[in-house]
């Protein structure tokens, strides 16, 4: 651990991170909530209509069936991503084998609507599954508008994200343990039983947590491939009441219950399953002696195609579309520069600011829970900042930016502060992502590397630049990549701050498609896929040049 | 490798930076102002903004800004929030519906302006919005696909077709909720079966037009809710006559969309001449072709030939905004349990 000085700097700055996010996001709620009391019954029509009770036989309806979608869609996600990870983990060097892992983090840079239009190219009425069944004088089967179609999706979404973040943990696993399991013996079971379970299992709450929130904010999707209103979430609801109706004490307690539902579930995820313990490793390099035979790399083989496909069909149905569209028009549209300028510049800065805030709140979690016995506040601060990084998922980025121009208007043109605001919202709804590539990093690193650079009173710059930074470049590049790609493909807030001055690439691309200019919006997409391309090459530096070492 | 992490943090620091810099809008001095709250899509450099600034500009000696947001209903909520130190002078963009809303908030002001000239279906006339284009909802359909399209709402919904169609919410989308108040012109107490026997024609639902418009190009539904004016882009701009809109016998729900000038504008007079100026020919030969919507005054040069060949509803249904603003909730309740039958 740090030295004294050091370890007070970061406490400080731990706790000054979470108390900013707290403010952050109850400012806004706060001015939100005193606006609507203050201006009452006076906004007319709409309130008068609307002062029915807020959690009527409607709301529980939507609820239930945002946790059953939400639960299935979380489940189905991270049971597929498992055997993916297992295999790809044990697969450590095959030709394309970093294009597939940047594969798996592509689909959270595309906003919802495009990957909506490639699931339905690939699983749609008229897509390619059902045009292969019709070779078979089948009459197309498929029909995903329902249920079907809305699990199918949020997998799409987030099985590559579980796969990711399984993977990490998977290859921090010492090499020594495989070596000592060889000479052991151990069989395909008893490697996952001892080995690959107690990690997985240490990680999946918080996959599964995020998985969940993921899935049970989800908007367009669940509207637009669930076939009808019998499919909608409460986000529908918390929109429809804060856009369509104005009515913002009841999108509050929407989001509240939206927000207590899940943290419960969030509780319970965690006490099923306890953190993973550390194992001590003197950094000796990762070889598998295990799935030599030929079955087992069949099996692997056909794993990773299958899951490879699953996530490269829609995108390559998004590509097809792209590549139909005046591409050479589009990058002469002086339009898109300035909209490609202001995404790229909104996801670098709340990618940095994400990946900061994160590694500073975790360092301190760090600090404060390494004594055999924390103290109260230690557990408070953790469980805050498990609180913090996870539930803020649950505001809509709506709700924070109706707040935030509230606050803001009596400082003038609101527009001018619309880069920051959007900046921090996106930094917030980063957060569960970074946290979840860097906590068990950050664990990983401090137990293996804190009583030694103590020891030898390394501490301040020099800690960083010898130990912390080469130890966690990795996860940190990863980090940056995933808040980048997330904030480069959201719509969110900018939807409300919007003017001329403000476009981003994925609110060009609505605006387009809503003017009928739906090749546009095609060719925009492929941008937009490219630029993603590009964020997770950053994401996976680290790992190409050391293959090429090996 | 570290050189490259460091230039890596150095530049998003920097453009971070830059970000953060208010944007400073550099205004004239000495000219008068005119500040327009509109919706996107009228301002973006195929809509109709660019150009009705252009020639506002040239009859006023005044510089003409505007400030855009996602669409009407998110341009109603901008007010709301903006509150009575909004800068706008003028705001385009609401239809009807949104109309008993948008006064209820007391940011307008009577137009003063005679609109007993113009040319609106349905006969919409109000002291604070002026209409300044129309467009009736009607389902468009992909003629490669579907040979014969229904020719009423009833064969639609009670004429056993096979063929599905692709429909917006109206929890969250003005064509969502002109189809809900089109049903119920027709249908009245008997929506709740009506809808319940369109259901199984229904593909999906969608939050807003552009994934319903998405779904139907595509090629996933041979019919999408859309409005009558659609095949004149895909005509005009894509000569193209694949899709057109289908007439229905008992007629169609209209969407008018509506101007007004707010109590705090700083020169009413500039508004007022704004307003006029929309209804005038100059701006109403440019909406056609630019907002897709049907002119409500005699433009100055003639029309696309495409415009005359879209279908012209014999009738058309409008509800008062007051009868909306008081049913809504009920009929969207209504909606959402037939819906949701199984």
């Amino acid at each position: 651990m740090p030295a004294g000085r050091d370890r007070r700097l970061t406490r400080t700055l731990g706790v000054a991170g979470i108390t900013g996010i707290a403010l952050f996001v109850g400012a806004a709620i706060l001015a939100l909530a005193l606006a609507a009391t203050r201006e009452g019954a006076g906004t007319g029509a709409a309130s008068d209509v609307f002062d029915a009770p807020v959690f009527d036989a409607y709301v529980w309806r939507v609820a239930r069936f945002t946790l059953i979608q939400a639960g299935l869609s979380t489940l189905l996600s991270v049971a597929f991503a498992i055997p993916v990870a297992l295999a790809l983990a044990r697969r450590r060097s095959f030709i394309g084998r970093i294009w597939i892992i940047r594969l798996m983090a592509l689909p959270l840079g595309l906003p919802a609507l495009v990957a909506a239009l490639g699931i339905v190219g690939i699983w749609g009425r008229q897509g390619v599954v059902n045009d292969l069944f019709a070779l078979l004088d089948l009459d197309r089967p498929v029909a995903i508008y329902g249920l079907a179609g809305i699990l199918i999706a949020h997998v799409f979404f987030n099985m590559p994200l579980a796969v990711r973040l399984l993977l990490s943990g998977l290859d921090r696993i010492p090499g020594e343990y495989w070596l000592v399991s060889a000479n052991l013996g151990l069989s395909r079971l008893s490697l996952f039983r001892f080995i690959e379970w107690p990690v997985i299992r240490g990680l999946l709450s918080g996959i599964a947590g995020l998985i969940f929130m993921l899935c049970a904010t989800s908007f367009t999707l669940v509207l637009t491939l669930g076939g009808g209103p019998a499919a909608s979430t409460l986000e529908v609801a918390i929109y429809q009441a804060l856009r369509f109706d104005f009515d913002p004490p009841r999108a509050i307690a929407l989001s509240a219950l939206q927000i207590t539902v899940t943290a419960v579930l969030l509780l319970v995820l965690r006490w099923l399953t306890p953190p993973a313990t550390e194992g001590l490793t003197t950094g000796r390099p990762v070889r598998r002696f295990d799935g030599r035979s030929r079955t087992a790399l069949l099996a692997d083989i056909l794993v990773i195609a299958l899951a490879a496909l699953f996530v490269a069909a829609p995108l390559a149905s998004v590509l097809v579309s792209g590549l139909a569209s005046d591409l050479a028009k589009l990058a002469s549209d002086a339009q898109v520069h300035r909209a490609l300028v202001t995404s790229l510049g909104i996801a670098a800065a709340s990618a940095v600011l994400s990946v900061a805030l994160a590694t500073i709140m975790l360092t301190t979690r760090q600090i404060l829970l390494s004594p055999r016995r924390p103290g109260r506040f230690a557990h408070v601060f953790s469980g805050s900042v498990a609180a913090g990084t996870s539930l803020v998922l649950l505001v809509p980025p709506v709700v924070i930016g109706a707040g935030w121009f509230l606050l803001l208007r009596p400082f003038g043109d609101v527009a001018r502060f619309a880069p920051a605001v959007i900046t921090l919202i996106n930094t917030l709804m980063a957060l569960p992502f970074v946290t979840r590539v860097l906590a068990p990093a950050i664990a990983t690193h401090a137990a293996r590397t804190g009583r030694l650079t103590t020891s030898l009173g390394i501490s301040g710059w020099s800690r960083i630049v010898l130990v912390d930074g080469p130890g966690l470049r990795r996860p940190l590049l990863m980090a940056l990549s995933f808040a980048a790609a997330l904030s480069l493909g959201d719509l969110g807030a900018v939807a409300l701050f919007g003017s001329q001055d403000m476009v981003t690439l994925p609110y060009l691309l609505y605006s387009r498609m809503g003017s009928y200019r739906t090749t546009d919006a095609a060719g925009l997409a492929l941008l937009l896929g490219i630029v993603c391309v590009a964020l997770t090459i950053l994401g996976t530096a680290r790992e190409s040049l050391r293959e090429r070492a090996s | 490798m570290r050189g490259t992490w460091l230039f890596t943090t150095t530049t998003t620091l920097l453009l971070a930076a830059g970000m953060m810099l208010p944007v400073t809008g550099a205004e004239a001095a000495e000219k008068k102002t005119l500040t327009v709250y509109t919706y996107e899509s009228f301002t973006s450099e195929w809509g109709p903004g660019p150009k009705i600034a252009e020639s506002f500009e040239k009859t006023c000696d005044c510089t003409l800004t505007y400030v855009s947001v996602a669409d009407g209903v998110e341009l109603l909520t901008r007010l709301k929030l903006e509150g009575p130190a909004s800068k706008a002078d003028v705001v385009v963009g609401l239809d009807t519906n949104l109309v008993t809303e948008a006064k209820a908030t007391g940011f307008f002001a009577p137009h003063g302006l005679d609109t007993s000239a113009l040319n609106v279906p349905g006969g919409f006339s109000d002291d604070s919005f002026v209409p300044y284009d129309y467009g009736h909802f009607a389902f468009v359909y992909d003629t490669q696909t579907l040979k014969t399209p229904p020719k009423s709402l009833k064969e639609l919904v009670e004429g056993g077709g096979k063929e599905k169609i692709v429909i917006e919410d109206p929890r969250t989308s003005t064509p969502g909720l002109g189809l809900l108040l089109w049903m119920k012109s027709v249908y009245g107490d008997q929506s709740s079966e009506a809808w319940s026997k369109l259901k199984d024609r229904i593909l999906t639902v969608t939050p807003g037009w552009s994934e319903a418009y998405g779904l139907f190009t595509k090629g996933e539904a041979p019919m999408v809710l859309s409005y009558t004016t659609s095949p004149a882009y895909h005509m005009v701009a894509e000569s193209s006559d694949r899709y057109q809109a289908a007439e229905f016998a008992e007629g169609h729900y209209i969407q008018i969309e509506v101007a007004g000038m707010t109590k705090a504008a700083r020169d009413p007079d500039l508004a007022k001449a704004f307003l006029a100026f929309l209804d005038g020919p100059q701006a109403q030969t440019i909406l056609p072709t630019t907002n897709w919507m049907m002119p409500v005054a005699t433009p100055s040069e003639p029309l696309p030939e495409a415009f005359g060949k879209l279908v012209q509803p014999k009738t058309t249904f409008l509800m008062s905004p007051e009868e909306v603003a008081q049913n809504r909730k009920a009929w969207i309740d209504e909606w959402l349990a037939a819906m949701s039958r199984n």
